[in-house]
């Protein structure tokens, strides 16, 4: 017994053992960063680079909550998650000395709301949240957020939507032309009124699902993101991103630095590794959205650069999520678990 | 023995049967047709080819599969083996050593983890985990796994050991074997089939798990099933369908091993 | 998996006096890793929750209410019954119990046909029905999603045999997750059922012909009360695992209804984040199995066997 014993103990202990001299632990988005980067970084620092993905920024948060925090060192929330993550003291705080190139981040994106001064956070990639249309299936105007929450008989039965209630209540919600984070009942009883209908016409939620489903075909529509939606249509999916008049989400997805990071020294030098113009490319060339980085411009793939879904016509507007107080977000929690009872 | 036949025969139920197996087997067979796939585009069929075979081990997602298939097997035949073990003496408790106090609860405890959902055993044990401040990491799934291992390593071992008489120990022990040699002599080796059918079934519930694991799994750590489910949640690629029947095959020669043994140990009576 | 039958088995008792200590492993690592965290659990429903998840060391029946009381969507109204929650447990065993069903139809005609082969074949047949329930349930949820998917080959199949002129819009449904279900768990159906068939005496069926009876009648009148123990356990071992899965909801029924598995999954690792609601969802799920359980047990009792 003992032995055997023993000999598992040694065998977990051998599946653990780091072949590095040290360690990074990145807690990312889906699908956001090419293998080739993190290998790079790993031989560049002769650091062991382990990774975990998620497909919301809630989900991110509720993994911290849920005893992760102290066990990842970098994590990539949006905006909106970034301040949460701030107020409930999930972040860890550095100076802009401890970046060689801090200076590389673009002005425009250098002192933001979500985090004062950049003091845990850098930029990774912002885009926007919309959704695309399968020009197969429908061929009318491609201009409105109806299309997705009161959707013409072609659509019916095969949209997809994003599988978060942040994101899609937004979106329902610019839609409606209420604000963000309203108290009014009337204002929420029409949400609540509106994505229940819709629902009838939606064929899943999923955002992990978001660019196979239109590749597939098995979805005429889809709440997507731009990167991801462009992704999509270089895979031979036909379709359209559309830029709605009602607008449509603007993010910026942040690398923060984690809390109680195990490893917080490989996690500075992850950051400012992302901060070099020739990988937030890297990064923008894989992922297909736009770096908050100087000097990245001449290094991006030209269809890349000019991808329709990362060059808004005139006029669109974006608004970022914003995170709601305790009170109202109750009621945004039980529109979504009463959309998916 | 030989009865009339029509007193068993019902009209259709061979029918049923075969779409039984049907139902069963054309999923897999079709994946594994599948996974052999030149194209891309996992529908259409673009000859044969063993490139997402040759992908599973050196494409670009090789590494995550490597290390989430060393974390799997190494999790599985700890915990199988942990469980065995706790299982073969919770077996000569239940079977050969008469009545004690709690053996009635010893038995519902040893069957609890089949009778708790998987949901439930999930959350609990994050709970747990995170209330007493455990790391989660592979000792975490390690722990999970083993609970929930027992009682399967434990059915073929009882069972085994209820066949078998226990006449031979006693002739050791009236010959002044102690105990524990009557019980490493003669019953361990008569039981060796039992204790590797259960070791085999717990081996293959260790490996298939994908729920509780995914609650208790640390930081970087993946198993097959999650790592699988991620890949999954995107899409199902062609390297997925490989990975498939590769596990499929890993089965296969598990359960044959077993019935093997199964039948090797039923010859020997 | 029905515990084996004792009959016939030695009732020894050569390692007397040793069993508390070979139980001592047995009550540690399930008492600890399994009993202590169910009870952990328990006690977690009776706390409050943290905004975001977490929660507050304060006791309150706040989750309990939420479950079963409706006061409105702003929380001030009189309370109602709160169907909504029920309604996510009410079909997640409506679900549960067409799958049982299902596999009833299937597996007992199977079960039966095995069981009457050649005992030269019958372990061959065995051995087909079993290996699938060997095969990783991920792996089979996933087969299925592919096989049944718009543009899978099932549908493509259909039309080229010109059963249909459409795809059939089979994935993303309830009925999608019916059949995940079903093909989940099968092999569970039909191997204690098998066993129990195996056992039936034909003496009875014969007796049963003598009286002019047919066979469905038989089968009907004789052959059903004599096996329903194997077939109530195959029941139970289908529907148990059916009301908490997790996979066929997610993977096959495109997440888009709650079911008892990913109600309580959301408020762990999704926006929700109400671990005291999670931890009561996941009591009431384990109050009904274990009720299930007992009810069986005692039917078992009282059979008198």
């Amino acid at each position: 017994m003992k032995t055997f014993l023993t000999t598992t103990a040694l065998a977990l202990a051998l599946a653990g053992t780091a072949h590095a001299e040290g360690k990074l632990s990145i807690y990312h988005w889906f699908e956001y960063i090419p293998q080739e980067l993190l290998d790079k970084f790993a031989a560049e620092y002769d650091v062991e680079v382990t990774m975990d993905t998620y497909d919301s920024n809630e989900a991110l948060l509720a993994a911290l909550k849920a005893g992760k925090l102290g066990e990842y060192d970098v994590a990539v929330p949006g905006d909106y998650m970034v301040k949460i993550m701030g107020d409930e003291g999930m972040l860890d705080t550095f100076e802009p000395s401890e970046l060689s190139n801090f200076g590389n981040i673009e002005d425009q994106w250098l002192d933001v709301a979500f985090d004062p001064g950049r003091k845990s956070s850098i930029p990774y990639q912002w885009g926007s949240t919309s959704f695309s249309v399968n020009k197969e299936v429908y061929g009318g105007d491609l201009d409105s957020l109806g299309l997705i929450f009161e959707p013409p008989a072609e659509l019916k039965g095969k949209i997809n939507v994003l599988d978060t209630a942040g994101e899609t209540l937004t979106l329902a919600s610019l839609y409606l032309g209420i604000p963000q984070c309203t108290a009014d009942r009337d204002q929420l009883k029409a949400l609540n009124d509106l994505v229940q209908t819709a629902k009838a016409d939606w064929a899943s939620f999923g955002s992990d699902v978001a660019k196979d489903v239109l590749v597939s075909g098995d979805a005429a529509a889809g709440m997507i993101w731009s990167g991801f939606s462009a992704k999509a249509r270089s895979e031979g999916a036909p379709i359209e991103y559309v830029f709605p008049k009602e607008g449509m989400i603007v993010w910026m997805d942040n690398v923060v630095l984690l809390k109680d990071a195990p490893n917080r020294d490989n996690a500075l030098k992850f950051m400012n590794f992302l901060l070099e113009p020739e990988n937030a490319a890297a990064v923008t060339n894989y992922a297909q959205y736009t770096a908050g980085v100087k000097d990245v411009a001449p290094l991006l793939d030209p269809e890349v650069a000019n991808s329709p879904e990362s060059n808004p016509p005139e006029g669109v507007t974006g608004v970022f999520v914003e995170a709601c107080p305790e009170e109202v977000q109750v009621m945004y929690d039980a529109i979504w678990t009463n959309l998916k009872k | 023995m030989i009865k009339p036949l029509d007193l068993r025969r019902f009209t259709g139920f061979r029918a049923l049967t075969i779409l039984c197996l049907v139902v069963l087997y054309a999923p897999l067979i079709i994946v594994a047709i599948y996974s052999f796939n030149d194209s891309t585009s996992i529908t259409r069929w673009g000859g044969f080819s063993l490139k997402w075979y040759v992908d599973v081990f050196t494409g670009p997602d090789a590494p995550k599969f490597r290390n989430a298939a060393i974390n799997s097997f190494t999790i599985a035949i700890g915990a199988a083996t942990c469980a065995t073990i706790i299982a073969t003496a919770a077996a000569v408790a239940m079977n050969r050593a008469g009545r004690f106090r709690g053996k009635v609860a010893s038995l519902a405890l040893i069957n609890l983890p089949l009778m708790v959902p998987e949901i439930v055993t999930a959350v609990a044990s994050l709970i747990f985990f995170i209330t007493i401040g455990f790391k989660t990491g592979l000792m975490t799934i390690f722990i999970a796994h083993l609970v929930f291992c027992i009682p399967f390593a434990y059915l073929p071992i009882s069972a085994r050991m209820q066949s078998v008489p226990d006449v031979y120990e006693q002739a050791a022990m009236d010959l002044y074997a102690t105990p524990w040699e009557a019980f490493r002599l003669i019953l361990l080796p008569l039981m060796i089939p039992g204790i590797l059918s259960g070791f085999l079934l717990a081996f293959i519930i260790s490996l298939d798990d994908f729920l509780i694991t995914n609650f208790v799994k640390g930081a970087g750590i993946e198993t097959l099933p999650t790592a699988i489910f991620g890949s999954v949640k995107q899409g199902i690629k062609p390297n997925i369908m490989a990975i498939s029947t590769l596990l499929l095959g890993v089965s296969v020669v598990f359960v044959t091993l077993s019935w093997f043994i199964g039948r090797a140990g039923q010859s020997k009576n | 998996m029905a515990a084996a039958a004792p009959a016939g088995a030695t009732r020894s008792e050569i390692y007397r006096g040793n069993g508390p200590r070979l139980m001592l492993p047995v009550w540690a690592f399930i008492g600890i890793f399994l009993v202590l965290p169910v009870l952990l659990m328990a006690i977690y429903s009776f706390l409050t929750k943290e905004f975001r998840g977490g929660v507050i060391w304060e006791i309150t029946l706040a989750a309990y209410d939420q479950f079963f009381l409706d006061r409105g969507l702003f929380g001030d109204e009189p309370p109602q019954i709160e169907w909504t929650y029920i309604g996510i447990f009410w079909r997640s065993i409506w679900q549960a119990g067409l799958a049982t069903f299902f596999c009833l139809l299937i597996g007992f005609p199977t079960a039966w046909f095995i069981a009457t082969r050649n005992a030269a074949v019958r372990p061959v047949w065995l051995f087909l029905v079993t290996i699938p329930y060997w095969v990783n349930l991920l792996i089979r949820t996933v087969s299925m999603k592919f096989l049944i998917r718009d543009t899978g080959p099932l549908n493509e199949f259909l039309l080229w045999l010109g059963v249909i002129s459409e795809p059939l819009s089979l994935i993303n449904t309830n009925f999608a997750v019916q059949l995940g279900l079903f093909y989940s768990y099968l092999p569970f159906m039909v191997l204690p059922v098998y066993a129990a068939v195996e056992r039936y005496d034909f003496a009875l069926s014969e007796a049963a012909a003598d009286l002019y009876a047919d066979n469905w009648t038989t089968l009907r009148l004789v052959i059903l009360p004599v096996v329903k123990p194997g077939i109530v356990a195959g029941c139970i071992l289908v529907f148990v695992p059916s009301l908490g899965a997790f996979l066929a909801p997610d993977l096959l029924g495109g997440a888009k209804t709650f079911m008892i598995g990913s109600l309580i999954e959301e408020q762990f690792k999704g926006a929700a984040g109400n671990w005291p609601f999670g931890a009561a969802a996941a009591m009431i799920l384990l109050t009904i199995v274990l009720g299930v359980l007992l009810l069986h047990a005692r039917a078992q009792a009282k059979g008198g066997r």
